[in-house]
């Protein structure tokens, strides 16, 4: 009766679509508007999360990352600049040494400042180890609100403006829809507002970054992507996607030459400068870059859902191999890994492949590389993001495993409400009435396939919270999350990379028309 | 008119793209889609807030959950265990004894009469939070169904402002209150009142009346509607409905109050109800016609001081929280809950006369909401959070005009402003910042596109290619500058304040909201008073 009396009276065209119509209001006062109340409830559901418990919470004597960056930033305040890296009497670097690049110790450094301005005491030397208190956590927790909002929300709105620059707009919604879904990312949420890190740092130079390259300002994104790799060594997950699509770009130019020593120039002197204070002497360089690659805490840590954890139930590589013959091991998979995709990059730098090529070789570097933590699938989810109107499934795929396989270290955390919160903010995001583009996508086998693993991932959650795993395997219920993802991540990896290497239709189309006229 | 050619210019645009086919048939038949959607969203992020502070007020529920569960009846209304007695009619004791069995099968030390006694165990916070939470389903069924008959562009607008309202969030879901399904059961009343359905809307609202008897100030108006849009149709046929609708008013009483009736507690329980021991204002003042009638009291007594004559100091203080019985004011007379009944009554009723001689169900809403403004602004001892009985309502008429929109624009900032001293402690302070600023920016941007022309500009690819101009929602620059001057109170209040004076007169802060807001209330309640007499 309800469909009936509406259906009679509506005021509308045939042709109108009434699903882009809920959010007409916004989108029509243009990005910046939609930008601006989006991220206003991306920064209040931030806050949020920040009032749960960071990692380590009231948990001697190690605490955890929240400790960590506490130490930090007691260190980088109290001790010259040249003692940062050196382990000493007074800098333990067993106690949660800095194994960063010098850009997040600068960041401590300035972070320190503030909090000594407030509360001196939780960044006096020594005594503050283990330092909790009420003011304390909040003023960390905005310390990370801030860098979010001065330095990842910009770099997302330069993204969008470039990325929907060249395109004509027929749907303004999915542009909303798209900011959504960059900023309200729930593992990046979880990971710095709840278990706490800076990945919004590095992920968010990564985005002016790729904004920057998008845009053919190639020089301005090498400078930026330096950036980030200094903020944190594991942005180098997307070097080989930049290096490959800017040498092919390069190559294609009159002068490759020239070309490649611009950029080369360009990525030298932001290392040197961010390096300079140790660049005094080669031993003060390699004693920092030494602290930066822990080889010696093995080829894997916890459960991680990557081929050489899963792959340790059955064949022992730590056993099997030596620390040297592993990390050999280690680095020909993930180049071999990356290697289609640069090749792909190289022969044919194309932006939208160069998009591709961000996920590829950050997966590639997820599942093969050494010592690979559970938060570092946050990388591979970035340009997931971005990617998302193009292949919203794989954005919602990667999303929701990455969401699982990080499930184990948020329970550790005592992050299960924001983790549901978050989980199914994040779905209705995706399923928002008239924000996703109108594409076909799931056929129905596959949409059986996709029930059948959402509904083991529901009884995993409920399992893994409510009995008590085996005692012979203490870490069972873990090994099965994990062994679940990384199928999923091998499946994604495999699909993405076939994506990267068959021309996009709409191109295929575009070019033929141009040979048409 | 402007809201056509919005409509017209859009339908030019739509035709323009070209919409696949299959997304055609799925039309409106998702409202309801569209509706969970939104509320989903709200409860997302109200799931996010279970660790947030609280006030006493988790406890006073607390303790509600323990004595209705570990007492029996009869001594419900007397118990003294715990300095937070049960205050609220029997209809929420009930809803209370309910909850209490999940409460008891979860953890049975949250029923505990004693040793549940400020008990903040991270059960018994996910209980209350997540009842709370769960409870607002009513809430969001009452703006469903008062919305449904709306046109589609207009349901989506009214949703964002009454779904994602801050003030419930703030109140409920960091404060700690039930008023989420409360309101919703206001707005379920209201809707079949709309509707035509007035047997259902005064059963309604007298079950909401035996939940929290603060709704009672809309009670004359909904008296005289029903009288003259139920009971007409001649002398019979009028008597007859008036005895319908008398005995199932009756009967709702009865199921309340008649176990107490039973018990011989009736005394017992009006007493608790009707607490007039308490004063006039609460510690933190409600922005109304009261704080001006205090400042007044003040000044006065500062000018007669200064021009010599002798005034004798009160002898209770405003600012030291409670205030006794001893009159508060120097000069001007002392109010009784006479006085100021007297004035709800009196302010009340051009909206009666309206109900007397044009009850018309369309403006029915609007006749509630504005006799909840009069309880607000007059009443006695009236909370901040009394604002929000006539915010929500007022929120799903806001699109009926521009003024209205305007109207409810600077109202519920307003309302929203005057409940930040609820939430007094740091950790909060981001969250309630952003959540007005939040709903600011929604409301700005919805309202002036639902009022504004849409026009095209410029090359059809560029991002900026059309512009919507506020062609008729333009906030003046009074309204403007009074929205700035929220912003610079607050910094005065947040952080000047600490600055310049330390810890000394630590209530001026809470008073200049107070009063700021007062203003903004004031304006509120004379453009709603204006709106009724030009319509009688």
């Amino acid at each position: 009766m309800e469909k009936m009396k509406i259906r009679k009276n509506p005021p509308k065209p045939k042709f109108s679509d009434p699903d882009t119509g809920i959010w007409s209001w916004i989108v029509q006062r243009g990005t910046v508007a939609s930008f601006i109340c989006i991220s206003l409830f991306a920064l209040l559901v931030r806050v949020c999360v920040s009032l749960h418990p960071y990692s380590g919470a009231g948990n001697p004597p190690k605490y955890g990352d929240y400790e960590a960056q506490r130490h930090w930033m007691e260190i980088t305040i109290n001790l010259p600049v040249k003692e940062w890296y050196r382990n000493s009497t007074i800098n333990d670097l067993n106690y949660w040494g800095l194994d960063y690049p010098p850009l997040t110790a600068y960041q401590s450094y300035f972070h320190g400042l503030i909090l000594r301005c407030f509360d001196p005491k939780s960044v006096s030397l020594y005594t503050s180890r283990g330092y909790e208190s009420y003011i304390g956590k909040l003023l960390m927790r905005w310390t990370v609100l801030s860098s979010d909002a001065l330095i990842f929300f910009p770099a997302v709105l330069y993204f969008i403006n470039v990325y929907y620059s060249g395109k004509p707009i027929k749907e303004k919604t999915s542009v909303a829809w798209h900011i959504a879904l960059i900023l309200l990312n729930p593992c990046l949420i979880l990971i710095d507002h709840g278990h706490f890190q800076f990945n919004c740092i590095s992920l968010g130079l990564t985005v002016a970054a790729v904004a920057a390259i998008l845009s053919d300002r190639d020089v301005v994104g090498s400078v930026l992507f330096s950036l980030a790799l200094n903020h944190k060594q594991m942005s180098a997950y997307f070097a080989p996607a930049f290096f490959s699509y800017l040498l092919g770009k390069c190559l294609r130019q009159q002068n490759p030459v020239i070309e490649v020593a611009k950029l080369g120039l360009a990525v030298l002197g932001t290392f040197a400068v961010v390096w300079s204070p140790y660049l005094y002497s080669a031993e003060a360089s390699l004693e920092v870059l030494s602290r930066l690659a822990p080889f010696e805490r093995g080829i894997y840590e916890d459960y991680v859902a990557n081929f050489w954890c899963t792959t340790s139930i059955l064949v022992k590589w730590k056993r099997l191999l030596n620390m040297q013959p592993l990390k050999l091991l280690s680095l020909t998979a993930t180049i071999s890994a990356c290697l289609p995709s640069m090749i792909q990059l190289i022969w044919k730098p194309r932006k939208s492949s160069f998009l591709y090529g961000l996920l590829n070789s950050a997966l590639a570097f997820y599942l093969f590389s050494f010592q690979v933590h559970e938060k570092s699938i946050l990388l591979p989810l970035l340009p997931a993001s971005f990617l998302a109107t193009e292949k919203p499934f794989v954005l919602l795929w990667l999303t929701q495993n990455a969401l699982v396989s990080m499930f184990p270290l948020l329970t550790r955390d005592k992050l299960i409400i924001p983790y549901i919160a978050l989980h199914g903010l994040f779905i209705l995001l995706y399923h928002s009435p008239g924000g996703r583009p109108h594409k076909k996508e799931t056929q129905s086998s596959f949409g059986t396939l996709r029930l059948f693993l959402l509904s083991c991932f529901l009884v995993l959650h409920v399992v893994y919270l409510t009995i008590a795993p085996p005692r012979k395997y203490p870490f069972l219920f873990e090994a099965v999350i994990m062994l679940l993802c990384f199928s999923q991540f091998v499946v994604i990896f495999l699909y993405t990379n076939t994506k990267q290497w068959t021309p996009s239709k709409l191109s295929a189309l575009s070019t033929e028309a141009k040979k048409h006229l | 008119m402007n809201h056509r050619k919005l409509r017209h210019n859009s339908t030019t645009q739509n035709q323009n793209e070209q919409i696949p086919a299959a997304s055609i048939p799925k039309t409106c038949g998702n409202q309801l889609y569209h509706f969970l959607w939104f509320s989903l969203i709200a409860t997302c992020t109200k799931l996010l807030l279970i660790p947030a502070y609280h006030s006493t007020d988790f406890e006073v529920h607390r303790n509600w959950l323990a004595l209705t569960h570990s007492l029996p009846l009869s001594q419900w209304y007397s118990d003294e265990t715990s300095p937070w007695t049960l205050d609220y009619p029997p209809f929420f004791a009930y809803f209370e004894y309910f909850l209490s069995f999940f409460a008891s099968m979860l953890d049975p030390t949250i029923v505990h009469l004693t040793d549940g006694l400020n008990s903040k165990s991270h059960l018994t916070i996910l209980f209350q939070r997540l009842s709370v939470t769960l409870s607002d389903a009513v809430l969001f069924y009452g703006i469903y169904r008062i919305t449904r008959k709306l046109d589609p562009k207009q349901k989506y607008l009214i949703w964002v402002l009454a779904v994602w309202a801050p003030g419930l969030i703030i109140v409920d879901h960091l404060h700690f209150q039930y008023n989420g399904f409360l309101l919703g059961m206001l707005l379920i009343s209201l809707s079949a009142l709309e509707n035509g359905e007035d047997l259902l809307g005064g059963f309604a609202f007298a079950v909401l009346l035996c939940f929290k008897h603060l709704f009672a100030v809309a009670a004359p108006v909904y008296f005289v509607y029903l009288l003259r849009h139920y009971c007409r149709g001649g002398l019979v046929k009028g008597f007859g409905r008036l005895v319908v609708m008398g005995s199932v008013v009756v009967a709702v009483f009865a199921a309340a109050y008649g176990p107490f009736v039973y018990n011989g507690q009736i005394h017992q329980v009006l007493r608790r109800m009707f607490p007039f021991g308490r004063g006039l204002c609460h510690a933190y003042w409600a922005p109304n016609f009261w704080v001006f009638y205090i400042m007044f009291d003040k000044l006065l007594a500062f000018l007669l001081v200064k021009m010599g004559f002798h005034v004798k100091a009160p002898t209770a203080s405003f600012t030291g929280g409670l205030v006794g019985d001893s009159s508060p004011f120097a000069v001007l007379p002392t109010i009784t809950p006479l006085i100021s009944l007297v004035l709800v009554l009196l302010s009340i009723s051009p909206c009666l006369l309206k109900a007397w001689r044009d009850p018309k169900p369309s403006a029915v809403t609007r006749l509630v909401a504005y006799a909840y403004s009069c309880g607000f602004m007059f009443g006695w001892h009236v909370h901040e959070k009394a604002s929000l009985h006539f915010v929500i309502p007022l929120a799903i008429i806001a699109l009926k005009s521009v003024e209205d929109a305007k109207h409810y624009f600077f109202l519920s900032i307003v309302s929203c402003y005057s409940l930040f001293p609820l939430l007094y402690e740091a950790q909060e302070y981001p969250i309630k910042v952003l959540l007005l600023l939040l709903h600011a920016a929604l409301m700005w941007f919805g309202l002036s596109s639902y009022f504004g022309a849409y026009v095209p500009k410029g090359d059809e690819r560029s991002h900026s290619s059309a512009v919507v101009r506020n062609a008729d929602f333009v906030i003046g620059w009074f309204g403007k500058s009074y929205l700035m001057g929220i912003v610079v109170v607050d910094i005065c209040g947040q952080f000047l304040h600490p600055v310049v004076l330390g810890n000394k007169l630590p209530f001026l802060p809470l008073m200049m909201i107070s009063i700021y807001s007062g203003f903004g209330m004031m304006y509120s309640w004379i453009w709603q008073l204006k709106w009724i007499i030009g319509s009688i």
